[in-house]
């Protein structure tokens, strides 16, 4: 067993690293809120968010279900008679009322987007929706592909109600959920020409990691999943398409359906070290996933040996095995404080939630992210995010840079289609904090600067610090909303702005 | 305490915003974006006809295209006068009499959709290399795209044109320091430049980054606009490379380096592209990023590597035949190949720029039942230029001899690799590729 952080160890610095690793970062008055109470309290706190009220609950009827329903019977009797009469006139109806239909689909996926952006932005619990995104970039599902955005809200809702609970469940879910089953291709695989899509992936990228498998297993495991497909907006089971033969997966014979495929790779020690690997990875710093034991940092290993402990003592529960990462004294170290790269989210979601700035226009967000390269409900693949640094180039820099100006100021970045905002910022409300703890501090400019590069960089040292004084001082060190916007503005297209 | 931030505030704004809207739009239009007149001023041209490096072939260009999603190359190149092929496809297979023939002897000809490249081969402007691949092939795309990056077939470590900069000092030649005319000034380099949003694998290099955009106009900072003292000290936050502060913080080197490169390029790139192509590009994501290519290698960037890439080949259901999905992802890359070159000639750089494209693998000799192709193996590679060897290089793997139901590779891509570093970037492929690979004969007897 490792080290736990001990409650003197747990400050502000480490209070704001836990809000910005289990949520999107914290105002000042949240980070030291959570500091006061301890490390076991702030952790209990973003952990047991079912116990916080949830102001905004996702409902079924959230989002119309209908826009991307099947034909009825009655339509496709029309459309068969259409057909057969060449009634081109009928046809090109139907065609149209397909269009129109698709177009508002588009539509409400757009909605979605900005939904769940919202969302983020103003949760009172941040790691549920954090650990949906982390699903969301583990079974990663691409609208582009599937074009229908109430099955991308089903699942959306699926790794929300689930985000902390059972990997085992999320595992039977996701061979029932019918974006994953028509993102893979499964809904038409039947007997005889099974397709492999889906078996793969499920032990590759959802459950084991390359290498933990082999050709063999994709081909029986494709030959357990025929028949697993969907009808509108529900999972059926074709029977007639399934082959019920006998197969074997992963050292387990039988005539294997999709649960037994699911159970032959829950029984792997590889499935619960594979999914502790891939959560350290997204909430603690990037390892290699599929790297031999002993290749791994020391400390690394070892807390990942907590987590798989605690998941497989829980049966696959997830929050016990988060509990062991957070509350680890290796979470606070410098091996992963300001070690990764925050994602566009939490870039954006981030600087939102913890400078307290307007939200201005949820499009011009959700246009930046996808310049970044985090366009969501749109993952670029299968493998969804492959994030730290290829989340950074000389390009996606400036659209990080620039998007904290609209943010700060409402000035318009280049190359969106949406005007200026004109929307004021106050970010003096970030100095209470300062000006309670010492009374005359507000005005010092080098109080100042410390208070807000330690809020903002968690760290005060360094080049940053003397640049911003010499600005300050260029404006008489005046300390007030433009000076201040002006820092913030500044340390925001600091390289290291973009750590977390 | 609470962790809940107003949710009104989320949509509070949007509607504010809209309403705010027709005022600011007056002030808005009216705004000069000064940054980018001084700046063009201040920024020297780029130095074209730049002095030679003795040895080094420094004016040759390459041009990696990429086939994302698994290319059917079946139908790409379709072996027109073999009865298997369509047995194996009845639906989806390419008629012979649809296809375009590559000369009256060959058994193999083009999909309809290619007119493009049709035309280019006609000029003697492409070279075929038929059934590449490589041993025990990966059916994963991420694996097999891994391994076509890396040019090792476990798909880990660094690129291969990553290496290539690594090993020839940004492809200026070795013994430089950085600047092309041997002085030790530091100036603007853009060795490799891939346009999409993130670099491909295949140009991480352990020392020298490319440069990646998708597009040119949001290549700089907006907030200098904001006022006017913030220029320097931005200029100074963002210009330093990695410093001594972060000797043991290797990410946060990584982002000071990755921000000075930008810093630099910004400006010089933004130029070359803004000019009017010479030529009508098509409309599409891959005609656009060549017209962007085209117009850098016109402005005299001094960059050997250029990567562009398109998606969208994993046809796993409905791929269509002579029309359908898979043709229209032909038309695409067939017409933006045609203009690129057309543009080329133009400008008069066609014959330094050679391009070689490729996809991570093949597809599966039979339809699936969803009238699509599952993943494959070996399939054809295209290379263009008018230096490159025209005509159809090695043999169609066989359709009868059949590694469970998937091609045989009869050429390993390595050996392309290969005979672009040797013949074309006068490069060490054996310390390059970390193997022996004979290079193939890829460009024309002179």
């Amino acid at each position: 067993m490792t080290t736990r952080i001990s409650d003197i160890d747990f400050g502000y610095d480490q209070a704001r690293h836990l809000l910005m690793r289990a949520g999107f970062g914290g105002t000042p008055d949240q980070i030291r809120t959570l500091a006061d109470w301890g490390a076991e309290k702030a952790v209990e706190y973003l952990l047991e968010y079912d116990e916080v009220p949830d102001h905004d609950k996702p409902l079924p009827n959230t989002f119309d279900r209908n826009i991307m329903r099947p034909l009825s019977d009655d339509e496709r009797r029309m459309l068969s008679n259409a057909q057969s009469r060449r009634d081109e006139d009928a046809l090109a109806s139907l065609r149209l009322r397909r269009q129109q239909a698709q177009r508002s689909d588009r539509r409400q996926m757009r909605e979605m987007q900005k939904w769940w952006l919202a969302r983020m932005i103003s949760t009172p619990r941040p790691l549920q929706e954090k650990m949906a995104l982390f699903w969301h970039g583990h079974f990663a599902t691409s609208y582009r592909t599937i074009e229908n955005s109430y099955h991308m809200y089903m699942q959306n809702q699926l790794f929300r109600q689930n985000a902390l609970g059972s990997f085992a469940k999320l595992l039977s879910e996701i061979i029932r959920d019918p974006a994953m089953l028509a993102y893979l291709d499964n809904n038409d695989s039947r007997k005889g020409s099974p397709n492999e899509n889906l078996a793969r992936e499920l032990m590759e990228l959802f459950g084991l990691g390359e290498g933990n498998y082999s050709e063999r297993d994709i081909k029986e495991g494709a030959r357990a999943l025929t028949g697993y497909s969907f009808n509108d907006d529900s999972f059926v089971f074709n029977a007639g398409n399934h082959d019920n033969g006998r197969k074997t997966i992963l050292g387990r014979t039988g005539t294997l359906d999709g649960d037994g495929f699911v159970d032959a790779i829950l029984r792997q020690r590889a499935c619960a070290m594979f999914i502790c690997r891939k959560l350290y990875s997204f909430f603690a710093t990037e390892i290699d996933i599929t790297a031999r034991e002993r290749d791994l940092p020391k400390e690394a290993a070892r807390t990942i040996a907590d987590m798989e402990r605690a998941m497989r003592a829980s049966k696959y529960q997830i929050k016990p095995a988060m509990r062991e990462l957070l509350l680890s004294e290796h979470f606070y170290s410098d091996r992963v404080v300001r070690e990764q790269i925050k994602s566009p989210i939490d870039l954006i979601v981030g600087s939102v939630r913890s400078l307290n700035t307007p939200v201005r226009d949820l499009s011009v967000l959700l246009d930046a992210l996808d310049l970044m390269g985090q366009n969501i409900f749109f993952p670029p693949s299968v493998k969804g995010w492959d994030g730290g640094r290829t989340w950074i180039n000389t390009s996606t820099l400036f659209v990080r840079q620039n998007i904290l100006a609209y943010l700060l100021t409402g000035k318009m970045p280049q190359g969106y289609d949406a005007l200026a905002s004109s929307e004021q910022y106050d970010p003096m409300p970030l100095m209470d904090h300062l000006t309670v703890a010492l009374k005359n501090a507000g005005s010092d400019p080098a109080a100042v600067t410390n208070y807000l590069l330690r809020f903002t960089l968690g760290s005060t040292t360094g080049q940053p610090e003397s640049t911003i004084r010499a600005f300050l001082a260029e404006h008489q060190n005046h300390i007030n909303r433009e000076t201040v916007i002006g820092m913030l503005l500044l340390i925001s297209a600091r390289p290291e702005y973009q750590l977390c | 305490m609470s962790l809940h931030n107003d949710p009104s505030q989320a949509r509070a704004f949007t509607r504010r915003m809209f309403l705010g809207q027709s005022l600011t739009f007056a002030s808005a239009a009216a705004v000069v974006p000064s940054f980018i007149q001084s700046s063009a001023l201040g920024m020297p041209m780029p130095e074209l006809g730049m002095s030679s490096i003795p040895g080094v072939n420094e004016d040759n260009i390459l041009v990696v295209v990429q086939l994302g999603g698994g290319n059917d190359g079946l139908n790409t190149v379709v072996p027109v006068r073999h009865d298997e092929y369509y047995r194996a496809r009845p639906t989806i297979g390419i008629a012979r009499n649809q296809a375009l023939e590559l000369g009256r002897s060959s058994d193999i000809a083009l999909h309809p959709a290619m007119e493009g490249i049709k035309a280019l081969y006609d000029e003697g402007l492409c070279g075929l290399i038929q059934g590449t691949g490589y041993p025990n092939p990966n059916r994963s795309h991420f694996k097999s795209m891994d391994i076509w990056h890396t040019a090792d077939t476990t798909g880990t470590g660094n690129g291969w044109i990553g290496r290539y900069l690594d090993s020839e000092c940004c492809g200026y030649g070795k013994g430089e320091s950085g600047a092309p005319d041997g002085s030790e000034e530091e100036i603007p380099m853009q060795p490799a430049i891939a346009i999409g949003r993130t670099a491909p694998l295949a140009m991480e290099g352990g020392s020298i980054k490319p440069i990646a955009f998708e597009s040119a106009d949001l290549f700089r900072w907006t907030g200098e606009e904001i006022h006017e003292s913030l220029r320097e000290p931005y200029t100074s936050l963002t210009s330093r490379g990695a410093s001594d502060d972060h000797d043991d913080h290797p990410t946060a080197s990584f982002l000071l380096k990755t921000s000075l490169d930008a810093q630099v390029s910004s400006d010089l790139i933004r130029r070359a592209v803004s000019q009017t192509p010479m030529t009508q590009f098509p409309g599409t994501p891959l005609g656009r990023q060549l017209q962007m290519v085209s117009s850098m290698i016109r402005a005299g960037l001094k960059t050997r590597v250029y990567y562009v890439s398109m998606g969208g080949f994993d046809t796993h259901a409905g791929q269509g035949n002579t029309n359908g999905s898979h043709a229209n992802l032909l038309r695409q890359f067939s017409d933006a190949m045609r203009a690129f070159y057309s543009d080329l000639k133009r400008h008069e750089n066609d014959t330094r720029v050679l391009s070689m494209c490729f996809s991570e693998f093949g597809r599966r000799v039979s339809q699936n039942a969803s009238g699509g192709t599952d993943h494959g193996t070996a399939a054809p590679m295209f290379l263009f230029g008018p230096m490159v060897r025209q005509g159809i290089i090695g043999r169609h793997p066989s359709l009868t001899n059949l590694d469970n139901g998937d091609l045989k590779y009869e050429i390993d891509f390595r050996s392309v690799y290969a005979g672009i570093l040797e013949n074309w970037l006068s490069a060490d492929s054996n310390e390059i590729l970390q193997g022996r690979y004979r290079p193939l004969q890829i460009l024309r007897k002179s």
